[in-house]
């Protein structure tokens, strides 16, 4: 029994925060700040009449990742679909101005952020637009003080909304297949734009527009890994050491390689036409094939990140 | 959304030595388990939020046996459920008290 949970907890996807927290990391070099015990839980769930998470919902701590120090929050996607609240916000945005504030002298070599998120938490919205504001912020002080922050995305919330926001400030992202990065979601959408635009039920579709696939060779991820804990953790390892650096030139160099890019194929209507533009072989099967193949294809030129 | 809490007496003190642990997801059909090493060796107690009310008489029924299976002396926990079927609460019972004897 003891080998098919080790099976299960090793898949990133099908892992809990806290799972992911253990398997990414150090063995036992997790330390908890504001732990369950503490019950840092929402003040607004219960006028909802909703019960709330003791960790409400993102777990934060620092520990090692092959010996380095570092810094990380895991969102628990299947709790409130890993939405941002004020607590939960908070503990984020505590855990980035801590990196900031001890940068340099002994602070940590990056801080890692499992996200796992649909976004704001209708709830308490207010509160959670503002902790998204402030996330983005605090992530900028972070990377100016030299100290890198990786996004490592697989679940099964995504990272959509402000979730989404915060994932493309990060200075590397790492996807396996089943993660989806995106701002308005596809229910969100089709919601306002109706089943014409966009048909949220068609995940192909959902997976061909901001699926990992599609965001890896555009551009907009770094790294596509297979689904297991331990490739997150490889991936992290390798990218803490080749995060650019925050500067001006690195963000006009950028801007310069999304001008392009949308010059390029912005007027293509769906994924498999990028890739036949781009040359890429087998277009139309780019999303049934596996990771293995998947992994050899040569990403489209120049979809590397210049400013991440 | 109910709240109660359901007390016990045990016949001993909970095995290990961790002071407290968690195991599971306030998710539908699933519930948080937080459990703590706070209380007299002889006593434990459950404290129920549930998204779903109407059914403490079942609560009590799976708990009140659970306490008679493991005698968890010494253990409060506490539960933020989203519905979980009576043997998913058991399972969860039953897991975090192997996780507070567990090595830490």
């Amino acid at each position: 029994m003891s080998n098919l949970v080790q099976a299960v907890e090793a898949n990133w996807y099908e892992a809990s925060a806290r799972e992911r927290i253990t398997g990414l990391l150090d063995a036992e070099s997790f330390v908890e700040v504001l732990g369950p015990e503490q019950r840092a839980t929402s003040p607004h769930l219960a006028q909802f009449d909703l019960t709330g998470a003791f960790d409400d919902g993102i777990v934060v701590g620092r520990g090692r990742l092959d010996g380095q120090q570092v810094l990380l929050a895991a969102q628990e996607g299947r709790f409130l679909g890993g939405a941002f609240g004020e607590v939960h916000g908070a503990k984020l945005v505590g855990l980035l101005r801590a990196a900031r504030d001890s940068a340099g002298r002994a602070g940590p070599r990056a801080v890692l952020l499992l996200l796992d998120t649909g976004g704001v938490r209708l709830q308490e919205a207010n509160a959670g637009e503002l902790a998204i504001s402030e996330i983005i912020h605090a992530i900028v002080e972070v990377r100016s003080a030299g100290i890198p922050v990786l996004a490592l995305v697989g679940g099964r919330a995504g990272a959509f909304g402000g979730g989404g926001i915060i994932t493309a400030c990060c200075s590397r992202i790492v996807v396996s297949e089943h993660a989806r990065v995106s701002v308005s979601g596809p229910e969100v959408i089709e919601t306002n734009k109706g089943v014409e635009e966009f048909d949220s039920k068609d995940r192909a579709l959902v997976w061909r527009v901001c699926g990992a696939r599609t965001r890896y060779l555009t551009g907009g991820v770094d790294r596509y890994v297979k689904g297991s804990i331990q490739d997150f953790r490889e991936a992290a390892i390798a990218l803490i050491a080749h995060s650019p650096p925050f500067k001006l030139a690195v963000l006009k160099a950028e801007q310069q390689r999304l001008s392009d890019r949308l010059q390029r194929f912005g007027d293509c209507r769906d994924a498999p036409e990028i890739w036949r533009k781009a040359g890429l072989p087998e277009p139309e099967h780019i999303a049934e094939i596996s990771d293995d193949a998947f992994l050899a294809i040569q990403r489209i030129k120049g979809a590397d990140h210049v400013a991440r | 959304m109910e709240q109660f809490q359901v007390h016990g007496t045990a016949k001993s003190r909970a095995g290990g030595h961790r002071r407290q642990a968690t195991t599971g997801v306030n998710a539908s059909g699933n519930l948080e388990v937080l459990v703590e090493r706070v209380l007299p060796d002889h006593e434990c107690q459950v404290e129920v939020a549930t998204a779903v009310a109407g059914f403490r008489t079942v609560w009590e029924a799976v708990i009140e046996e659970f306490f008679e299976r493991t005698s968890p002396g010494g253990l409060r926990f506490s539960i933020n459920d989203g519905g979980a079927r009576p043997d998913t609460v058991t399972l969860r019972l039953m897991q975090s008290v192997q996780l507070m004897e567990d090595e830490a």
